[in-house]
């Protein structure tokens, strides 16, 4: 019984293994190609972007960047003000997010690492990260847009509700656990002979944080709040809800903050099915190529600042 | 410095007080987010809502089944194709991390995880809506596909990484041809990891509004057809919620209930199920 | 009558240009145990993945020379049919972790996608564990995960495995150096039974174990075959100075 197994098996393996080298050939072949599909992808994303917004680069130039006005209807494109609103929203959101983020990333990392109170925050971070952008701009655009309507009343400001602010608001809770989450990882990486050794001279957890975590993780730490900056550049359907989409430059700076705006993300999400010419399309293409190679470069350095970090 | 000693402590002692109280503050807003959802949206759904099309102006009622069905046609198919390519990017990234092909698509990778999403449905406007005429559900799906993939390649390879190396030997060994070695061995194993990256590339896309509105569009009615504009929760609320109609807000709260609910569930799913079915090494 | 299974011919293996097995000839016969010594680096555990073509696998690696099989060259034969008909053991016990100790002990099957019966199968699962003396010990639990056993055991399972594709030739490398003393002697003892039906090379560390289990020996020297011999006269009359530097603990 055993022996004609043996044989049975013996003349199955033969056949067999010829016909798998074949099959190994094709499986590499086939994970090859996968991964050349990928940059593929990105090299496609890149040409069309860049041909798309051709007959723009064209006739508008780099003047493009700080033309103040955008008019489709008198067929004038400046990309400032979309500038302007992209890197207000996005840096007063990260301006709230990064108390938020830091103190996050302190608290799971060093305080308390484990257990389920940590659990718990945890995974409501994760769920803030979760839920929909989309979400966060309806919510926004019922019960916190009042709320600020009602705030500006009592500054004295034009009470729209809507606008810069608002959206900031939003975007920075929606950006906090990018930078969060890596920060607790980063802050757990610290080699505790490190804090050891300064507790062993006596500091107390606030000095050890301060002199001994802080400094090891600041560069990854700032790679944090690099990703987060990335989300927020590009972050669309919550802004586009929230920030009033005009393309006027704000007269003032307290306009700028209060008042209605546009990012370069909300005009192309409001604006890309309207453009009814080539010219008015092919702008829009443009704040894409452009919106695309800031959160590009920005994503990659906070990239590499990472791997270089949890290298050393 | 030893005589200050009790207001070096206090110090400590306010400063842990500031980082609780920024670390816990940021549950407010979720909470307060999350129950106005629930609070406006859950008493929307029943039955009718779940199963009808949007009722038109000035009628009450309908439902969102044109929604339900478009989210779950379009992540069904661009899941379809972003799973086995990511999975085999992820497969050739972790088995050949010096090559340089991988230090490109790695690269590629990382890229596309930053890539805003509004972005993706420009591109996929151009390959797909405007050589075809219209939108449709198919160039919706490619751009949720586009999505996902980062997501699934990087859980795959992470995953996979982290195996060691006698697994594959111990198959090779065998006589096991190495095409046996990853998709019998190597990938169950590394199972659970993968599986969670999957069901998280899904909680991620099935929420994206931006990708959709320039390639899936959107449609008041039911359609099964992949070459015809179809809609989606978020397309759905995002319409209705900006829309001057109460009964369409109303509309968009059940159906933001709904989207929360398959996103909550999807990653609660994805928690207990990865740390269930992971293989034990 | 003593016939040759296995011989290398002027076998060399390469790691990109660091030449690691220089010009090996050997020539191994059927039923006898090998043991392998030699200094940590020498070139062992590469000498013992060149002959079931394990070597080629790593980026770069590669080697020249012959290796018969059977008198045949392997490397002139499909190397995954090569593989399947010699076994190999390792230095840590690597059982498939999502598989069962059924299963794993028919792996090589199962992962080859050769179809045999439920009968056969028992069959050859409970030969091949009885042969590496473990049936009595998970008889009852053969579908739990093979992880849950402890280390020698799943040694053990690895050497069933490895026999359960019936070959005549089994390769180990160190396969007790990540064992307790009494896995080991567990798996000593098994040595001397699979010899009975299998060709076995042995890749130790340990020049106890070579004295205990082995008919012969071959001393490997910075990638070298300095010296192969019977294993008795190896231990107490060496012919190279550096056979027996090395046996009385010179260098190690
Ligand atoms: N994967 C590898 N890549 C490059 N060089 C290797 C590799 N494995 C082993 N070597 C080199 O080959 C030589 C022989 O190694 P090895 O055969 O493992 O020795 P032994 O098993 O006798 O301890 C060593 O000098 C080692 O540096
Ligand atoms: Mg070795």
């Amino acid at each position: 019984m055993y022996k004609k197994t043996n044989k049975f098996v013996e003349n199955k393996r033969l056949k067999l293994s010829n016909s798998q080298l074949k099959w190994e050939t094709i499986f590499r072949r086939i994970l090859i190609a996968m991964s050349i599909l990928l940059v593929v992808i990105i090299l496609g994303v890149l040409a069309t972007l860049i041909v798309e917004s051709m007959p723009s680069i064209k006739s508008l130039g780099i003047g493009f960047l700080w033309g103040k006005v955008w008019d489709p209807v008198s067929n004038i494109y400046g990309a400032y003000p979309f500038l302007v609103g992209t890197l207000l929203t996005s840096f007063i959101a990260l301006i709230i997010s990064v108390p938020f983020s830091y103190a996050i990333a302190i608290y799971l990392g060093e305080y308390n690492p484990k257990g389920w109170l940590s659990d718990l925050l945890k995974n409501a971070i994760e769920l803030i990260a979760a839920v929909p952008s989309i979400i966060y701009g309806f919510w926004g655009l019922f019960v916190l847009v009042p709320i600020i309507r009602t705030f500006e009343m009592k500054i004295g400001v034009a009470p729209y509700g809507i606008g810069v602010l608002t959206s900031s608001l939003i975007l920075a809770v929606m950006i906090i656990p990018y930078a969060a989450s890596l920060g607790i990882t980063l802050i757990r990486m610290v080699p505790s002979p490190l804090k050891e050794a300064a507790y062993g001279l006596g500091a107390t957890r606030f000095e050890v944080i301060r002199s001994v975590i802080m400094p090891y993780t600041r560069s990854g730490l700032f790679a944090g709040v690099l990703l987060s900056l990335g989300r927020a550049l590009g972050e669309t359907m919550a802004v586009t809800m929230l920030i009033g989409n005009t393309s006027a430059v704000a007269d003032s700076i307290k306009n700028a903050i209060f008042g209605p705006g546009n990012t370069m993300a909300s005009v192309i999400a409001n604006e890309f099915t309207e453009a009814d010419h080539t010219e008015y399309l092919s702008a829009l293409i443009e704040l894409g190529l452009v919106l695309f190679f800031v959160t590009v470069i920005i994503n990659l350095i906070g990239k590499r600042i990472i791997t270089r970090f949890t290298n050393d | 410095m030893e005589l200050n000693i009790g207001l070096r402590n206090t110090k400590s002692a306010i400063f842990k007080g500031i980082i609780v109280f920024f670390a816990f503050l940021i549950t407010v807003p979720l909470i307060v987010v999350l129950g106005y959802i629930i609070k406006q949206g859950i008493f929307q759904v029943n039955w009718h809502f779940l199963t009808s099309v949007p009722a038109p102006v000035g009628e009450t009622g309908g439902g969102i089944i044109n929604a339900l069905v478009g989210s779950f046609i379009m992540v069904m198919v661009a899941a379809v194709v972003a799973i086995p390519v990511g999975m085999a990017a992820g497969i050739y990234l972790s088995e050949n991390p010096r090559s340089k092909l991988a230090y490109y698509s790695g690269l590629c990778v990382d890229i596309l995880q930053g890539v805003p999403s509004i972005v993706v449905g420009i591109v996929v406007y151009f390959w797909i809506v405007k050589p075809l005429g219209t939108f449709s559900a198919l160039s919706g799906s490619a751009a949720l596909a586009i999505m996902m993939l980062p997501i699934v390649i990087r859980s795959t390879e992470q995953t996979l990484k982290m195996l060691p190396d006698s697994l594959k030997e111990a198959a090779l060994s065998l006589g096991v041809p190495y095409h046996r070695v990853i998709l019998k061995v190597i990938v169950p194993c590394g199972f659970a990891g993968i599986l969670s990256g999957i069901m998280l590339s899904i909680a991620r896309v099935i929420g994206e509004t931006a990708p959709l509105l320039f390639t899936a569009f959107g449609n008041p009615y039911l359609s099964y057809s992949l070459t015809k504009p179809m809609e989606s929760l978020p397309h759905l609320i995002f319409t209705y919620a900006t829309s001057p109609y109460d009964d369409w807000h109303n509309l968009a709260w059940g159906a933001s209930f709904i989207l929360l609910m398959f996103v909550l569930v999807l990653n609660i799913f994805t928690k207990v199920l990865t740390r269930k079915w992971k293989v034990q090494l | 009558m003593e016939s040759t299974i296995v011989k290398a011919e002027n076998y060399n293996s390469y790691f990109g240009d660091n030449h690691v097995v220089k010009d090996v000839n050997i020539s191994i016969n059927k039923n006898e145990v090998i043991a392998v010594m030699g200094p940590s680096g020498c070139g062992k555990t590469t000498f013992l993945r060149g002959i079931n073509r394990m070597h080629e696998l790593i980026p770069n690696a590669t080697s020249k020379g012959k290796i018969l099989l059977d008198g045949e060259n392997v490397y002139d034969m499909n190397a995954i049919y090569v593989r399947s008909k010699i076994g190999m053991v390792f230095q840590r016990p690597n059982p498939f972790p999502n598989l069962s100790i059924y299963e794993n002990v028919v792996a090589g099957y199962l992962l080859n996608g050769i179809k045999i019966s439920k009968a056969d199968k028992d069959v050859i699962v409970e030969k091949s564990l009885t042969s590496a003396a473990l049936w009595k010990e998970v008889k009852d639990s053969l579908h739990k995960k093979g992880t849950f056993l402890s280390g020698g055991q799943q040694q053990r399972l690895c050497i069933a495995r490895a026999i359960a594709m019936q070959p005549e030739l089994i390769l180990f490398d160190e396969p007790t150096s990540a064992l307790d003393p009494i896995s080991t002697s567990s798996v000593e003892a098994l040595f001397h039974e699979l010899k009975a039906n299998y060709t076995l090379i042995i890749v130790t560390h340990n020049m106890q174990q070579a004295a205990r289990v082995s008919d012969r020996t071959a001393f490997f020297y910075m990638g070298e075959l300095v010296e192969f011999d019977d294993t008795k006269q190896m231990f107490t009359n060496p012919a190279d100075q550096r056979t027996q530097n090395y046996i009385t603990g010179r260098f190690s």
